[in-house]
């Protein structure tokens, strides 16, 4: 159920909109920095709310690793491997990463700590290779860097 | 029209302005070839196999999507683009699975005969991405993920033809794929099965499962073009069908017709019952006397005195309709007849000695009784050929005029009051015509279930900004689409029509040019709805007079208005009334005669115009000649070489009270099932035991025909030659699919057979014969022959069936009535027959679902439909379950005056608190076991939409 709060503020996004629809990105945010994930249910709601079909929720959901449909871990490490990053090692630096936090791409470490994604380009080629950590960008990375990008997570 | 010039491969063209450049090179027979465009969806231009060099431009163009433009100079087909076109092709296919499920089922996978086209093999380049998985749940379609080449064309079809909105895409990169709704299985998803996904995949990603028949390439097959035997919408459709093994093996929507391509589910899906194993193949004679009901479900569809058993333990294993549209898979049980309880009462006969029998057993009481004693129930399945065969049959040879056939259960009360009022009772215009409104006033029906193609014109004119206004008891899902939704009270129709008239006449909105030109009486009118003030409407129909003002107003502005209604209309005790009311309304804002404006009840089945207009009806002769009219008689009395009887006969309903009370005593039912069908099954019951003889003619045991003497084996509309007309007046021609089973005969034969041996020949050579003989008599079908209705059909009257399709509008100037005007005739709201008290607190709406029809003889002998929707159920809102405690799936008891049914509850939204939503195809709990047997006046229709029940849980399943 999506509570009066995010409702509320759901609402507001929805205000900032010539269409309705267009609020649709922004309350998909809301809702997964609220609950921590977008819930198929969650979709569903949000298909009302927004007066769209389900399967037009969906689309953006499943479009963005922003949104994913189930709780992940606490931190969402992305590594984009589009070319510009493969070619400068990012497919090493996945593998390093795996290893380094014990969990293969798609998986979260045993202590719920950190989940390991892989990204498609996020516009940062320029300091290839890159990981995306919830909201930021870590870019120009080498294994070493990473690692302690990632170990200095709570 | 603005016209742009241009060159295309050296050619020039001059075509329309906004023409894209894949049709302008078509215009000259230059074919540019496509995956993700088909001409019948709105082009997307994601695939590139149509790049084309624009002169001067530095990269390839799309030409299904490219714009047309002065002085344009185009090439289709240089080395350049033949690479483009080889390496897409070639990547495409590295993609693709090694077996493409189309290429083996029907043969036509466009990116395999592309690659075939062009030499290209695959095998060069490496296949990338893990297999994007298949899904099987759907019952009648395969999804092979990985055969999906991200085309668009499944969701453009689903959305923009069919207007479901089920599919959309998932995920990115080399995961991506189409997804239904929240991305569920295709079966547990909204899906309604239309399978026009199917019809549009260019690949292996979307394909039929086989119906009994393996599906195989169309070139291995005969192809035949027929009419969907279903309901009145009528689509055109091409069967595919196995000579050899006599089998339909799949269908395709056919362009030219009312449908343009489109199908529903029954008609794209529900063509297997021909070939069912329960076809009846030879006749039957009645071993088995006195007379009685054969099986439990016939026997004892329970009395409300005397009930009280089936107390058990424990729940019913009926469970688990999910809210929504539940999605049965039909495991395990079913409710058809078990041929085994039925044919013991009967033995075989030869055809010789079963019609001897029947001629003379009907002559006898002809002859004892006088012709009263006889009567016929003809059926809306049937041709016309066959309508106006048996009409003459009861005219002519068994001397009475007490013919009818399921139109009294259905429209008959539109059509009184549409014959009273305009002077014709069929549709003035198409549904098609919706077009051209920009508004439209749809009531009393379920469309998407009931006319699922004639829904998709009407969702398609929402989504292009047309105002529907929805006005219903019920919330079906076309209200999904409306403007404004309004769910009346059951049973206030006149009140809220007659408020909306109140409000225009108040705001000025009459079209009072129109009044005084094309109508008289409006002033009846004007007196009566002046006392339906917005307060008092509103007071009874429940909707606010804030919205009743504002529909009425908007209606009244309207540049072009439609109405379209269905049974909910005239199912009534005050049917006559409720379509009274929408045609004034219609009459006083001028909503008549124009394109994009009419009249249209959506008539329910497959020929119910048709059989009427061939005089299946026991007031009327063909075309609606008064059989009471001197001259009618007379002309027919010569036509026909016998005299006529000069008194209208009895209706439907008013046949079986007579055979109840002993006055009817023979009787000829052809592919009617009143056991089911009609009103008060104990009455009904009681009434076909009593006949003296009855012989029913049909392809399957119907519940009616457990007490019939004599039993003929029929043909299905796919077995033989014949004209069908639809709701939109369509006269189509369907031919032939299959050979009739065993020795199943052509029922116009059988009728012949029977006049002939009742001492008045009649011989035909074939079809074409009686339609012309049925023409001869018709002003309506004048010049229409089976050579020239062509494959789309001719819409009636049509004056120059050679040139033209017939017309679409009526009525532009004048009407067929004696002063070429319509009459006004007011109505007063007087509410149901039975309406709820203490004892039967809740109202109950009868009616059907998507999936099936009339009483399920056909679609629960389909595969696909039945699996679809296996179950009686009654749809309840959450309120009224939750004050008896009922659950979704538990089995409940539902208990009117007249009897007593017990069938699974679905807990719904779409019905209001108050009352109960049963649909009657369900032999098991037939919702007519409870339904009262009271009639409209006018009409002579009975009020199926509108009894008092009580609702209770009940403890075991019916079978416990
Ligand atoms: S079958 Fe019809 S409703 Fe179902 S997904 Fe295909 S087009 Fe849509
Ligand atoms: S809409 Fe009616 S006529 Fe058309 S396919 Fe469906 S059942 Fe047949
Ligand atoms: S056919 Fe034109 S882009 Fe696909």
């Amino acid at each position: 159920m999506i509570g009066e709060t995010l409702r509320a503020r759901i609402d507001a996004e929805i205000a900032r909109f010539p269409v309705k629809r267009g609020g649709l990105l922004g309350a998909l945010h809301i809702v997964q920095e609220g609950q921590g994930c977008v819930s198929l249910a969650a979709s569903k709601e949000l298909a009302a709310i927004f007066d769209v079909f389900p399967v037009e929720v969906i689309e953006l959901v499943r479009f963005y690793n922003f949104f994913h449909e189930s709780p992940r871990g606490r931190h969402q490490v992305y590594v984009c491997t589009n070319l510009p990053c493969a070619l400068r090692g990012a497919n090493v630096l996945l593998k390093g990463l795996e290893q380094h936090l014990g969990v293969g791409v798609g998986e979260t470490t045993a202590d719920g700590r950190v989940h390991l994604g892989r990204e498609e380009c996020l516009g940062a080629c320029a300091n290839a290779p890159m990981i995306r950590v919830g909201g930021v960008y870590h870019e120009d990375l080498d294994l070493a860097g990473a690692c302690a990008v990632l170990d200095a997570l709570e | 029209m603005k016209t742009v010039r241009l060159e295309i491969d050296g050619r020039s063209a001059e075509v329309p302005e906004g023409t894209r450049l894949w049709d302008a090179a078509l215009s000259l027979g230059i074919e540019i070839p496509v995956l993700c465009h088909d001409p019948n969806l709105t082009p997307v231009g994601v695939c590139r196999m149509c790049a084309v060099q624009v002169e001067g431009e530095r990269v390839l163009t799309a030409a299904c999507v490219r714009e047309v433009a002065e002085g344009m100079v185009v090439r289709t087909a240089t080395d350049k683009i033949e690479r483009c076109r080889d390496v897409l092709t070639e990547l495409l296919l590295s993609e693709q699975p090694a077996r493409s499920a189309r290429q083996a089922t029907t043969g036509d996978d466009a990116l395999l005969a592309l690659a075939a086209e062009r030499g290209v093999a695959r095998g060069r380049l490496p296949a990338a991405g893990s297999g994007r998985g298949s899904d099987d749940s759907s019952p009648v379609i395969a999804v092979d993920h990985q055969a999906c080449i991200l085309c668009d064309r499944c969701i453009r079809a689903c959305d923009d033809l069919q207007h479901n909105d089920v599919i959309g895409r998932t995920g990115k990169g080399y995961t991506t794929r189409i997804a239904f709704d929240l991305d569920q299985p295709m079966g547990d998803s909204s899906c309604v099965s239309c399978g026009e996904c199917v019809a549009a995949c260019p690949t292996g990603a979307l394909t039929n499962h086989a119906l009994g028949a393996a599906v195989r390439p169309v070139a291995e097959l005969a192809s035949v073009d027929s009419v969907c035997p279903y309901c009145g919408v009528g689509c055109a459709i091409r069967y595919h069908a196995d000579p050899a093994e006599n089998r339909i093996v799949f269908a395709e929507g056919r362009e030219g017709s009312g449908n343009q391509g489109r199908l529903c589910v029954k008609g794209r899906y529900g063509f297997d019952y021909v070939s069912h194993p329960q076809r009846l193949t030879r006749p039957l004679i009645r071993v088995d006397y006195p007379k009685r009901a054969l099986s439990p479900e016939v026997e004892s569809s329970r009395r409300i005195q005397g009930s009280g058993k089936g107390k058990g333990k424990g729940k019913g294993e009926g469970k688990g309709k999910g809210e929504g549209k539940g999605k049965g898979k039909g495991g395990g049980r079913r409710h058809i007849v078990d041929y085994d309880q039925v044919l013991p009462a009967f033995r075989e006969a030869s055809w010789d000695e079963a019609l001897d029998v029947v001629a003379e057993r009907l002559g006898a009481i002809r002859q004892d009784h006088g012709p009263g004693a006889l009567a016929g129930f003809g059926s809306a399945k049937c041709s016309n050929e066959e309508a106006y065969l048996f009409q003459k049959l009861v005219r002519a040879v068994f001397g009475t005029n007490n013919v009818d056939h399921c139109t009294r259960l259905c429209h008959a009360s539109s059509v009184a009051a549409l014959l009273q009022m305009i002077g014709s009772g069929a549709v003035t215009t198409t549904f098609g015509d919706i077009e051209n409104s920009d508004f439209a006033l749809i009531t009393g029906t379920n469309t998407t279930a009931n006319h699922p193609v004639a829904a998709t014109f009407f969702k398609q004119a929402a989504a292009r900004g047309a105002k529907l206004l929805v006005v219903d008891p019920i919330r079906n899902p076309i209200a999904d689409h409306a403007w404004r939704f309004c769910q009346i009270r059951p049973g206030t129709d006149v009140a809220f029509y007659n408020g909306m008239m109140n409000v225009i006449i108040a705001e000025g909105l009459v079209d009072t040019d129109y009044v005084s030109r094309f109508t008289t009486d409006f002033d009846a009118v004007a007196s009566t709805v002046a006392r339906y003030t917005p307060r008092v409407a509103a007071g009874i129909c429940g909707i606010s007079e804030d919205i009743l003002r504002e529909v009425a107003i908007e209606y009244g502005k309207a540049r072009a208005a439609i109405t379209f209604w269905g049974m909910g209309m005239s199912q009534h005790v005050h049917g006559t009334d409720n379509c009274r009311c929408i045609i004034s309304l219609c009459l006083m804002t001028g909503n008549v005669g124009r394109p994009g404006t009419g009249l249209h009840p959506l008539r329910g089945q497959n020929n119910v115009q048709g059989a009427s207009d061939a005089g299946l009806i026991p007031m009327s002769y063909p075309d609606y000649q008064p059989v009471t009219s001197n001259e009618a008689r007379a002309h027919y009395e010569a036509a026909w070489g016998r005299p006529l009887d000069p008194k209208a006969g009895l209706t439907t309903v008013e046949i079986t009270e007579a055979a109840r009370e002993g006055q009817v005593k023979g009787m000829y039912i052809l592919g009617e099932n009143p056991f089911l069908s009609d009103p008060n099954t104990n009455l009904v019951r009681e009434a076909l035991t009593r006949l003296d003889f009855l012989v029913v003619q049909d392809i399957f045991l119907t519940e009616t025909a457990e007490f019939a003497d004599v039993i003929l084996p029929a043909t299905s509309a796919l077995e033989k030659a014949g004209t069908f007309t639809n709701t939109d007046r369509r006269v189509q021609l369907g031919h032939p699919v299959l050979r009739a089973p065993g020795d199943a005969r052509l029922d116009w034969q059988i009728i012949c057979e029977i006049a002939t041996r009742m001492g008045y020949p009649m011989r035909y050579d074939d079809a074409a014969e009686i339609f012309a003989e049925l023409v001869s008599h018709s002003n309506s079908y004048r010049g229409l022959t089976h050579e020239n209705l062509g494959e789309g059909g001719k819409l009636y009257p049509c004056p120059d069936p050679d040139r033209s399709e017939g017309t679409v509008v009526m009525f532009g100037d004048g009407f067929p009535t004696e002063n070429g005007r319509a009459r006004f005739v007011a109505a007063d709201h007087k509410g149901a027959d039975e309406l709820p008290d203490d004892a039967y607190p809740l109202v109950l709406i009868t009616g059907r679902v998507l999936e099936h029809w009339h009483t399920g003889q056909m679609t629960r002998r389909s595969y696909a439909l039945d699996a679809i929707e296996p179950d009686a159920f009654v749809s309840l809102h959450p309120a009224d379950a939750a004050a008896a405690a009922i659950a979704d799936g538990d089995w409940v008891r539902l208990t009117s005056r007249r009897g007593e049914i017990t069938l699974a509850a679905r807990i719904q939204e779409g019905t209001q608190p108050g009352s109960v939503f049963v649909p009657f195809h369900f032999r098991e709990a037939g919702a007519n076991t409870l339904t009262t047997d009271q009639l409209d006046p006018d009409g002579k229709i009975p009020e199926f939409k509108f009894c008092a029940v009580r609702l209770s849980k009940s403890l075991s399943s019916p079978e416990a």
